[in-house]
């Protein structure tokens, strides 16, 4: 595959490798956190912790769009498709995720409520178009990387005048999360959590761009690499956060130059801010509620908002209470601290958000590097 | 035997399936004198009886079913027809048996075009006789419409043990090589690349196809085989998981070594999902004592079957029966059992 093999090579990720080894300090830890989902899905997937020296620790951050939806919102979709009979049009990797009573869109499917999984939001309009007699709606949920297409979809919905068609905005924001944990209190007070530089995201930052990270930068001192979800990429960006630490920096790099730019893609931010507004606040499952995280649409567009159209139940669902998601998505606590995990959650039976989707960190853990937990206890 | 008289032929260019096909009358009578015998046609099955009559040869007798509810039907490389004859006589073979007869049941959908239902038994009938097999015996349902998917089928097959050693999990050790046949993951991704919002250009055809020629010469060469699965539905990782656990060992296999073709590499690429976990029909792995692994891959490799045959992996003790994989990169990681449906990734 070309443009693909040439970052999946392993004899330039063993070069790499020997390259960190050689740079790190032996007196030093390096604790990293890598926000994305693609980014912990990439590390486990290719094996990258067993090349790592030890005293380099990758923490997996909360950038998994599917893990953070909290489960009021699951219970409202559910609701959506079998209590207001619409035919609700899904991304592939939510239909598993449980939300109340471990209910979820493939166990409301199997009891008959019209769910269907599409791989983008123009199939979803493509079937309002094509049931001109049920009302139908798109879950949209993801980081700034899916928002631009639910934006241009909404814009073709209005101008082709489709009625029976309306969205379920999930939609969250990338820096308002890192800002929460940066801010929480193990992190800036109690530094119980040492975090020494982030893996910047990868496809969120081809339409945000790098100039966003500035402030992390900054106001937090914590060097930030934007990287592509590559293997070679995410090495790479750790050697470049290793040398950061060792000069003693704090500032934003750019690995991934093949698409991200400082400015990002501004067409579709101008697209973003014609069709949604700030939420003043947005539930993270696993982080709960953060201040300015989540988009909603603008009154102008109401007419094709599912919250405006449909009268939906406040959900009162919760977490499970021995589930160490939030402390996890932190860095506090990896996933073998939890009680819960391998036992009780799995990912055939998810519990917490970070078992949900395979990029979550306990979902990468179990799947991918549960040999090294056995091996090692 | 007397052939039965119709005052009309059966309709096979306009004509749809009705329920009168499944309900026991002159209908079905036409329609499986007229079709299937007329297809399939061979001394057992023409004779008609409510069983069919078999002469065994004396070794151990290998019996396997298998249902096929695929959709599309039709597909590139094959339709549900020649995969339902493909999918159970592979399970046959697997033992290390030479297939004999199959059964085939059909429960059909009312308007299901009859030409279409003709197309797939002839392709039934063309991969019987390429796998040396009798169909010989059959029945047929019709549920209403919007009870089916067009056409399901059930195949069952016979066949018996050429050499009478015993081949399956239990019979796999430590230290045991593990061969496959071919390339991975043609079948699944020709068919996802027909299914419902999900079209994309791909010149890649299904796999399916019967082992048994492929088999007859592998435990010819080699009967220290010992086991055989085909890595059907779940794909690579499934099989290993299965049988990590039935023969209580661990398997270690190798990314590079994992024959796998652009095409589908690239098609797995952007629709998220990992070729381990695609569907096969027409490839198999082996695991055959570490001494002989050299000489059945050049015994794989000499049929056209096998050219793309490799060896994947091996087996060691490991009570937690983890299967795992060393990456192209070097790293270790798991390659865990499927969690339902591969579902795609949203990024």
């Amino acid at each position: 595959m070309k443009y693909v093999d040439e970052y999946r090579d392993g004899k330039m990720a063993r070069h790499i490798a020997e390259k960190i080894r050689q740079s790190v300090k032996g007196d030093k830890s390096y604790h990293f956190m890598e926000f994305c989902g693609g980014h912990t899905h990439a590390i486990f997937r290719y094996g990258i912790p067993d090349l790592l020296p030890e005293n380099v620790k990758m923490i997996h951050g909360p950038g998994c769009p599917v893990c953070i939806l909290p489960i009021p919102r699951i219970d409202a979709a559910i609701e959506l498709a079998e209590k207001h009979q619409v035919i609700l049009c899904s991304y592939g990797d939510m239909m598993r995720v449980p939300g109340s009573r471990r209910r979820s869109l493939l166990k409301a499917k199997a009891d008959g409520a019209d769910i269907r999984m599409v791989y983008s939001c123009a199939d979803a309009l493509a079937i309002a178009r094509g049931n001109p007699d049920k009302q139908v709606v798109f879950f949209a949920i993801g980081f700034e990387t899916t928002t631009p297409p639910t934006a241009l979809i909404i814009q073709q919905a209005q101008k082709q005048q489709v009625k029976n068609f309306s969205v379920f905005c999930n939609h969250v924001l990338t820096p308002s999360a890192i800002s929460t944990i940066l801010e929480s209190p193990e992190v800036r007070d109690m530094g119980l959590v040492p975090l020494d530089g982030f893996i910047g995201p990868a496809h969120v930052s081809t339409v945000i761009g790098s100039q966003p990270y500035e402030y992390f930068a900054e106001e937090y001192q914590k060097p930030v690499v934007i990287a592509g979800f590559e293997p070679l990429d995410v090495l790479q960006a750790i050697l470049m956060l290793v040398e950061q630490v060792n000069r003693g920096k704090a500032e934003v790099e750019n690995e991934f130059t093949r698409a991200v730019t400082e400015q990002g893609n501004l067409k579709a931010k101008n697209l973003v801010a014609d069709i949604f507004e700030m939420r003043a606040e947005f539930e993270w499952r696993g982080l709960g509620l953060v201040p300015y995280s989540g988009l909603r649409i603008k009154p102008e567009y109401g007419d094709y908002d599912a919250e405006k159209r449909f009268v939906l139940t406040a959900s009162k669902g919760t977490d499970h209470k021995a589930c160490e998601c939030p402390k996890i998505l932190r860095g506090v606590k990896t996933p073998k601290d939890c009680k819960l995990f391998g036992s009780k959650c799995t990912p055939e039976n998810p519990i917490g958000s970070c078992m949900v989707s395979s990029e979550g960190a306990c979902a990468a853990y179990y799947s991918y590097g549960r040999h090294q937990q056995k091996h090692k206890s | 035997m007397k052939k039965q008289k119709f005052t009309h032929k059966l309709d096979l260019v306009n004509g749809k399936v009705e329920m009168v096909h499944g309900a026991g009358g002159k209908a079905m009578s036409q329609l499986i004198d007229q079709l299937f015998i007329d297809k399939f046609t061979n001394p057992i099955l023409n004779q008609q009886n409510d069983q069919a009559s078999l002469t065994l040869p004396g070794n151990k007798m290998v019996m396997a079913t298998d249902n096929h509810v695929i959709s599309p039907l039709f597909f590139p490389g094959g339709d549900i027809g020649s995969l339902s004859i493909h999918g159970t006589v592979n399970d046959v073979v697997m033992s290390g048996a030479r297939p004999l007869y199959i059964s085939c049941a059909f429960i059909l959908e009312e308007g299901y075009p009859l030409s279409e239902l003709a197309q797939i038994i002839d392709s039934m009938a063309a991969a019987a006789r390429e796998a040396n097999v009798s169909i010989v015996t059959g029945d047929t349902k019709v549920v209403e419409k919007g009870h089916g998917d067009g056409v399901f089928i059930n195949t069952t097959g016979i066949g018996v043990l050429t050499d009478d050693i015993a081949r399956g999990a239990d019979k796999i050790k430590a230290g045991d090589k593990i061969l496959v046949s071919g390339t991975l993951g043609d079948h699944g991704v020709a068919i996802m690349s027909l299914r419902e919002n999900l079209t994309f250009d791909t010149t890649i055809e299904s796999d399916s196809q019967s082992l048994d020629t492929l088999v007859a010469s592998m435990v010819e060469t080699v009967p220290e085989i010992s086991c055989m699965r085909d890595p059907t539905r779940g794909g690579l990782a499934a099989t290993m998981n299965e049988i990590a656990q039935q023969a209580d060992v661990g398997i270690q296999l190798y990314e590079d070594a994992i024959p796998v073709k652009e095409q589908v590499k690239s098609a797995c690429e952007f629709l998220g999902l990992d070729p381990l976990y695609v569907a096969n029909e027409g490839k198999l792995v082996a695991f055959c004592p570490a001494g002989k692994a050299k000489q059945l891959l050049e015994v794989m490799r000499a049929h056209p079957q096998g050219q793309d045959a490799a060896i994947i992996g091996e087996v060691f003790e490991d009570t937690n029966n983890f299967v795992q994989l060393e990456t192209s990169f070097g790293g270790m990681r798991m390659v865990d059992w499927i969690n339902g449906e591969q579902l795609p990734r949203i990024c």
